[in-house]
């Protein structure tokens, strides 16, 4: 195999690494701002593998290799094998039925199965879908492990501003938005980090509700993260006062608690997202785009990685494989 | 036929653009659908960068801006002179909201706003309730189009109020009027589009179906139904059975 050159050390990106390297090509690694942080949107995601929730709305390419994310990752980092819970408020079950016509691979549970799951929620006359086969990791631990594993196969990450233009060889462009691919576009997203002692939960929640969905992710040591809007701007800077005020309201709605809970971080970026939300292996000449990845980053980055591997080990092109 | 300012619609459906699952599944269901007219919020979407705009752009139909979200008069026309450099349109349905959980408009910063706005030249539709003399305002400040709630936004209840809408449109028969949010179900369409309304607009009912495209047809069928109907003169209803088939000369065994 030639020289193969990976622009772009986010999920994508380290993904990429990660899948070449399995099959004994060492690549180089090169992102503009060095190793994983603040300035991408891997790092401010909420790490939840949750894709039969993800199937509500997402297309069936995210429901069946978002199954496999799950191993991808233990491979690579802690995961926590705990399922999902889904839960609405009292005067919104409509939207737990829907959300459970719309999906599979969860069993509805209440009472005693609830109090049982997670004591914190379980309140009279709550219902609860658990997607019992579902998992979450810690993004920013899965980034660091990732990092470490490429490092003890020699690959390290080399600060430097780079385009597919300025480099020969085979690239692999995992820049997101900064590639600049036609169709793709930005969609807002905004999280906020609470800590607190007084709320216990084992697994992620997610909160429907019809104008304020929410999601919680445990992060252990009484951390969650609550996420995320999603908003059809490109628009950047720091998280507005409405989407802080939307994630703090459902979070209080689920449990009183949060609001005497400390709010540690917050944060906004953009989600490289095309039409219709499902990620893409494009090659163009020399050159492989993943990109797309939309709210599916640590979901869908394996099996991103696995179809450009074996694209350029076979010349395979898988379902996600576009050529322009 | 009743135009809105001076543009006479193909399809009497306009659709929202907001809370699809991709804009892949929003533009198959704009097709699917055959609406003429696509309405977008200015506030919280396309705000920084223009792809969602594009893609809105690129499905070809009447752009209707609109200020979703606003609860004053003030933010309202602050918006609609944001969406008219934006969208280049001087079309701008007027929301004003009066109270966050109903979403009910408020009258009287509705009223106000779409004075300001009628006389810097926009072309207002007022998303207004079944009230009459409300309307009769709209209609004195400048409105010459009417946007009736079927229901509260995102209920989708359909008509609560069939005989109020049904006054509202004998009251103003020169006002093209669209019946805009409540509604759930093609049938809620059909029946707003054989009373005489002249369009229909809705966003959540089709959005968030299980399958929006599927569910974008059958609301542009209603509607066109709905339409034919009221055109081809619909029979009034009467109490006693009256035969379709003679019954006198029928041979009796």
């Amino acid at each position: 195999m030639a020289d193969v050159t990976i622009i772009g050390a986010g999920v994508a990106g380290l993904w990429a690494a990660h899948a070449l390297s399995q099959r004994g090509i060492t690549p180089r690694l090169i992102d503009r701002h060095g190793a994983p942080g603040a300035h991408g949107c891997s790092w401010w995601a909420g790490g939840m593998l949750a894709p039969f929730c993800e199937g509500a709305t997402s297309e069936p390419a995210v429901i069946a290799h978002g199954q496999r994310a799950a191993s991808d990752w233990a491979g690579v980092t802690e995961v926590t094998q705990n399922g999902s819970l889904v839960v609405a408020l009292a005067r919104d079950r409509a939207e737990l039925d829907r959300f459970a016509r719309r999906t599979s691979g969860h069993d509805r549970i209440g009472g005693a199965a609830l109090a049982d799951l997670e004591p914190d929620l379980a309140t009279a006359g709550r219902e609860a879908l658990l997607f019992g086969t579902e998992a979450h990791l810690s993004p920013r631990r899965a980034l660091a492990d990732l990092v470490a594993a490429l490092a003890v196969k020699g690959i390290t990450i080399e600060q430097a501003e780079a385009t597919p233009d300025d480099i020969p060889g085979t690239v692999i462009d995992c820049r997101g938005l900064a590639a600049n691919l036609p169709g793709l576009r930005g969609v807002r997203g905004e999280m906020v980090m609470l800590r607190t002692p007084d709320v216990t939960l084992a697994r992620p929640v997610r909160l429907l509700h019809p104008r304020h969905p929410l999601y919680i992710v445990p992060r252990g040591d009484g951390v969650f993260m609550l996420g995320a809007t999603q908003i059809e701007s490109a628009a950047p800077g720091p998280v507005t006062a409405r989407a802080l005020l939307e994630l703090l309201s459902a979070a209080y709605a689920l449990h009183p608690a949060f609001a005497e809970a400390q709010v540690i971080e917050t944060g906004a970026d953009l989600r490289p997202a095309f039409a219709d939300h499902v990620p893409r292996v494009i090659r163009r000449g020399r050159v492989l785009h993943l990109n797309g990845l939309f709210r599916h980053g640590y979901l869908m980055a394996p099996a991103l990685a696995r179809q450009a591997a074996d694209y350029l080990e076979t010349g395979t092109k898988g379902d996600l494989f576009h050529e322009d | 036929m009743r135009d809105f300012y001076g543009v006479t619609l193909d399809s009497p459906l306009m659709l929202g653009t907001a809370q699809y699952p991709s804009p892949a599944v929003m533009e198959a269901a704009f097709r699917a659908s055959g609406a003429s007219v696509a309405t977008v919020s200015l506030r919280r979407e396309t705000g920084g960068g223009q792809a969602f705009w594009q893609i809105i752009k690129g499905l070809g139909l009447h752009v209707l801006p609109n200020t979703a979200g606003c609860y004053s008069a003030r933010e309202a026309v602050t918006t609609a002179r944001m969406a008219r450099e934006v969208f280049e349109t001087n079309w701008i349905k007027l929301e004003v909201i009066g109270h966050a959980d109903t979403l009910q408009p408020d009258p009287f910063g509705l009223l106000e706003a779409a004075e300001t706005l009628a006389a810097e030249g926009f072309q207002v539709f007022p998303y207004t309730t079944e009230d009459q003399v409300l309307a009769q305002r709209l209609v004195d400040a400048g409105c010459r189009v009417l946007m009736p709630w079927g229901a509260p936004i995102g209920s989708g209840l359909g008509l609560n109020n069939r005989y109020g809408l049904r006054m509202l449109r004998a009251a103003f028969p020169d006002i093209p009027m669209v019946v805009d949010a409540g509604l759930g179900l093609p049938s809620h369409a059909a029946d707003a589009m054989e009373m005489g309304f002249d369009a229909v607009l809705l966003n959540t009912a089709v959005a968030q179906a299980d399958d929006p495209v599927a569910m974008a047809t059958a609301f542009g069928l209603a509607a066109r139904a709905g339409r034919m109907a009221h055109g081809a003169g619909p029979m009034a209803p009467r109490d006693m059975a009256v035969p379709s088939t003679p019954v006198i000369g029928k041979a009796w065994l």
